[in-house]
C-alpha cells in the first residue's frame, strides 16, 4: 500500500459539499419554506398588535422588516451543523484533508443562498402590506441580501458553538443577536434613508465591509468553533 | 518571555506569586477609592448645569471602562489559553466574566439613575447606554456558553473563542451605535458628553477610575486563587497546602 | 516492516481525569491493532487522537517518523476513519454519499467506481434508494463501502461490526486482513471477537 501525498482538489471538495447540502435542503422543502412563512407570519402580527394605519406602519415598516426578516434567518440557524453532528458526517468534514473554514463557508452560502436571499426577495411584499413608501423597496431586497449574508456567516459561528449542546436553540440567538446588531442598524438604516430620499451608497457599503469582514474572520471562528463542539 | 510563559504554565507558581501581589493591590484600591470619593463627593465643585447630580459621574465613568476594559482582558486571557494552552489564563478568564457583567450592571445602573435629574425618566436610549446594554449581552452569552457544556475543558475552548469573537466586535457595535444614536438625535446632550472638564472635576475622576482598576486587579486574583484551588483540589500541591492549614 | 503510526508518552486528561497515561505504541505496516479494555478506559478518545482530531493531549505521535503536528495534512490523505456514527446521509442515496466522501479527498471518481464498492459491500439494487430507507447495519455498510473505495494506508475503525450481520462481520474481517497483507495499517475496537491471525496484536487500556 504505497502513501499519497495529499492531492489537492479543494475546488472538487468545496463545490460537491456545496452540492450536497443544496441537494439535501432542497430535499426536505418545508426547512426552506418555514423561515419566510415565520416572517410572513411575524409582519402580520405588528398591525394587529399596533394599528392598521397606513401612516404609522410606514413609519415603522423598514426597522419591522428588517427585525423580522432577522428573526426568521436565526430561526434556520440552529439546523446549519445540527444534522451532520448527529449523523457524524461533521466528524467526517474535520478529517478531510481540506481546509475546514473553506469548506464550512461552503455550507454557510448555501444556507444564505436558501434563507437570506428568499426572505430579501419576499420582503417588498411584505412591504407593500406595511404600506412601505414607494422608491425604497429595491433598496430594502438589496440591503436585506447583502446584509443577510453577514448574518449567517455570523451565526454560523454561534451555530457550530452550540451544535453539540443538546439544546442549544435558545443559547443560540443570546450568543448572536447582539452580534447583528450593527447589521440592523445599517440594513434598517438604509431603507429609512432611501424613504427621506437620503443617498443609500453609505449605508451599503458599510454593509458590504461588514460583509467583507465576516468573510475574511468568520470562516476560521467557525472551524475553531466545529473542532470544539466535537469534541464535546 | 518564554520562561515566564513557561512559568505562568504552573498554577502553583502562580497561586504563589499572586499571595504576594494581592495585599499590594487591595492596598491601593482603597485607598485610591477613598481618596477619590471623598474628594469627589464633598470638594470638588458643583457641575454649573447639574449641580450635584453630576457626582454620579465618580462611579458611572469608572465602572464603563472597567466594563470595557475586563472584557477585553478576557478575550486576551482566551487567546493566551488557546494558543499556549494555559490553564491559569482560562481560570483568570472564568471569573472574570461575572466581574465584568456585574460591572456593566453597574454602569448600567448609574446611568439610569443619572438620567432621572438629567432627563427625568430612568432610561434614554443614549448611545452610550444601549452600547452598554448590548455589552451586557455579550457578557451574558460568554458565561451562559461556558456553563453549558458537560464538559469543562470544551466550555473554557467555547468561551474562549466567544469572547475573541465579540472582542472584535465590540468596537463595530460601538461605531453603529454612535452612528444611530446621531441620525436620530432624541436627546439635547449626552451624561458625559462635554470635554472641557476643569481639573477639580476630574483629577477625582482620575484617581477614581485607578481605584476601580485597582480593585478590579486585586479581586481577579483572590477569585483566581480560589478558582485554581477548586480546579487543582486533587493535586499533590494543594493537599499539602490543605495539611498545612490543618 | 517499516513503521506507520507512533506514539511517545501519550497521555491524555479530560476535566482533571487521566483517561490514560504514559502509553507508547508503535503500528507497523502490514499490522492489525486492536485496542482492548473496558468501558470508559479511553479507546475512542485514543482513536481520536491518533487520528488527529483531538488536540489536547500531552507527548508526541510521528507519522512516518515526521510530528503529526507538521504532517497533518499528508496524515489525513492517508487515512479513513469510521466512528460510532457511520456519517451517512439520510437525505441522500449511497451513490450520493459516497460521491461527496470522494470529492472531500479531492478526488471525482465515477458512478461505475461506487456501484462496485457498493456491490462488494452487499447493496447493490439499492444504489439510488434515500439512505433513510435502509436499516441500521445497510447504512453502515455504505459507509464500509468507502474502505474500497478510497485507497488509503491507515484505516481506524471505532466498532465498524455495529449493527453488520454474521455474514457481513466474516466478509470484514477477511478485508482487514486483506489490507494488512497488502501493507496497510488498521487500527480497531470492537467488542467482537476477531479470529486470531498473524497479523493481529492487541494493545490493553486501563
Amino acid at each position: 500500500m504505497s502513501m499519497h501525498a495529499p492531492s489537492g482538489g479543494l475546488m472538487v471538495a468545496i463545490s460537491a459539499t456545496f452540492k450536497r447540502d443544496l441537494t439535501l435542503l432542497l430535499r426536505r422543502r418545508g426547512e426552506v419554506l418555514n423561515p419566510l412563512v415565520f416572517f410572513a407570519l411575524v409582519i402580520t402580527l405588528f398591525p394587529i398588535g399596533i394599528s392598521p394605519d397606513p401612516q404609522l406602519l410606514a413609519e415603522i415598516a423598514p426597522g419591522l422588516l428588517w427585525v423580522a426578516a432577522l428573526l426568521a434567518a436565526l430561526l434556520s440557524l440552529d439546523s446549519l451543523f445540527r444534522s451532520d453532528y448527529d449523523d457524524g458526517s461533521l466528524e467526517q468534514l474535520l478529517l478531510a484533508p481540506q481546509p475546514l473554514a473553506a469548506l464550512s463557508l461552503a455550507k454557510v452560502a448555501v444556507h444564505w443562498l436558501l434563507t437570506g436571499l428568499p426572505l430579501a426577495l419576499m420582503a417588498p411584499i411584505l412591504g407593500i402590506m406595511l404600506a412601505l413608501p414607494a422608491g425604497s423597496y429595491m433598496v430594502l431586497a438589496l440591503s436585506l441580501a447583502l446584509g443577510t449574508a453577514s448574518l449567517s456567516l455570523i451565526g454560523a459561528i454561534g451555530a457550530a458553538l452550540t451544535v453539540g449542546l443538546a439544546r442549544g436553540g435558545v443559547l443560540l440567538s443570546l450568543l448572536v443577536l447582539p452580534l447583528y446588531i450593527p447589521v440592523l442598524i445599517f440594513g434598517a438604516g438604509a431603507v429609512q434613508a432611501a424613504i427621506l430620499g437620503d443617498g443609500i451608497a453609505a449605508h451599503l457599503a458599510i454593509l458590504g465591509a461588514l460583509l467583507a469582514i465576516s468573510l475574511m474572520l468568520a470562516p476560521w471562528a467557525i472551524a475553531a468553533s466545529l473542532r470544539i463542539s466535537i469534541n464535546g | 518571555m518564554w520562561a515566564f510563559i513557561n512559568k505562568l504554565r504552573s498554577p502553583k507558581w502562580f497561586y504563589a506569586i499572586s499571595a504576594k501581589l494581592q495585599p499590594w493591590f487591595w492596598a491601593a484600591a482603597v485607598l485610591l477609592l477613598l481618596l477619590g470619593s471623598v474628594w469627589g463627593l464633598v470638594f470638588a465643585p458643583a457641575d454649573y448645569q447639574q449641580g450635584n447630580s453630576f457626582r454620579i459621574i465618580y462611579v458611572h465613568v469608572p465602572a464603563a471602562f472597567l466594563a470595557q476594559s475586563i472584557f477585553v482582558s478576557m478575550a486576551i486571557s482566551g487567546l493566551v489559553f488557546m494558543v499556549w494552552k494555559i490553564k491559569v489564563a482560562d481560570m483568570a478568564a472564568t471569573v472574570m466574566a461575572p466581574l465584568g457583567a456585574a460591572m456593566t450592571f453597574v454602569a448600567l445602573f448609574s446611568g439610569a439613575v443619572w438620567g432621572v435629574p438629567t432627563w427625568g425618566t430612568w432610561w434614554m436610549w443614549d448611545a452610550r447606554l444601549t452600547s452598554m446594554l448590548i455589552l451586557l449581552f455579550l457578557y451574558l452569552g460568554v458565561i451562559a456558553l461556558r456553563g453549558a457544556f458537560s464538559s469543562r475543558d470544551s466550555g473554557s475552548r467555547a468561551a474562549s473563542v466567544l469572547a475573541m469573537v465579540g472582542v472584535i466586535n465590540i468596537p463595530i457595535i460601538k461605531y453603529s451605535v454612535d452612528w444611530w444614536y446621531t441620525l436620530h438625535q432624541p436627546a439635547s446632550f449626552t451624561i458625559t458628553g462635554r470635554s472641557a472638564m476643569p481639573m477639580e472635576m476630574w483629577a477625582p475622576l482620575l484617581i477614581m477610575v485607578l481605584g476601580f482598576y485597582c480593585f478590579f486587579i486585586a479581586l481577579t486574583l483572590m477569585r483566581t486563587r480560589s478558582e485554581i484551588l477548586r480546579r487543582e483540589t486533587n493535586k499533590r500541591w494543594v493537599q499539602e497546602l490543605v495539611e498545612e492549614v490543618r | 516492516m517499516s513503521l506507520c503510526l507512533q506514539a511517545r508518552q501519550l497521555a491524555c486528561e479530560r476535566d482533571d481525569r487521566w483517561l490514560f497515561e504514559g502509553l507508547d505504541l508503535d503500528i507497523q505496516r502490514g499490522e492489525i491493532v486492536r485496542i482492548e479494555g473496558p468501558n470508559g478506559s479511553g479507546k475512542t478518545t485514543l482513536l481520536k487522537i491518533l487520528s488527529g482530531q483531538l488536540s489536547d493531549y500531552h507527548g508526541d505521535i510521528y507519522w512516518n517518523g515526521d510530528s503529526m503536528r507538521k504532517v497533518r495534512e499528508h496524515f489525513l490523505a492517508n487515512l479513513l476513519y469510521l466512528g460510532h456514527a457511520p456519517g451517512i446521509k439520510a437525505g441522500l442515496s449511497p451513490l450520493e454519499n459516497l460521491a461527496w466522501y470522494q470529492a472531500l479527498s479531492g478526488e471525482k471518481g465515477d458512478d461505475c467506481q461506487r456501484e462496485k464498492a457498493l456491490e462488494q459491500v452487499g447493496l447493490s439494487g439499492f444504489e439510488d434508494v434515500p439512505a433513510g430507507q435502509l436499516s441500521a447495519g445497510q447504512q453502515r455498510r455504505i459507509a464500509l463501502a468507502r474502505l474500497t473505495l478510497t485507497k488509503r494506508a491507515l484505516w481506524v475503525l471505532d466498532e465498524p461490526f455495529t449493527a453488520i450481520d454474521r455474514h457481513g462481520v466474516a466478509a470484514l474481517e477477511a478485508q482487514l486482513v486483506a489490507h494488512a497483507n497488502a501493507g496497510g495499517c488498521v487500527l480497531v475496537t470492537t467488542h467482537h471477537e476477531l479470529t486470531a491471525s498473524s497479523v493481529l496484536r492487541r494493545v490493553q487500556l486501563g
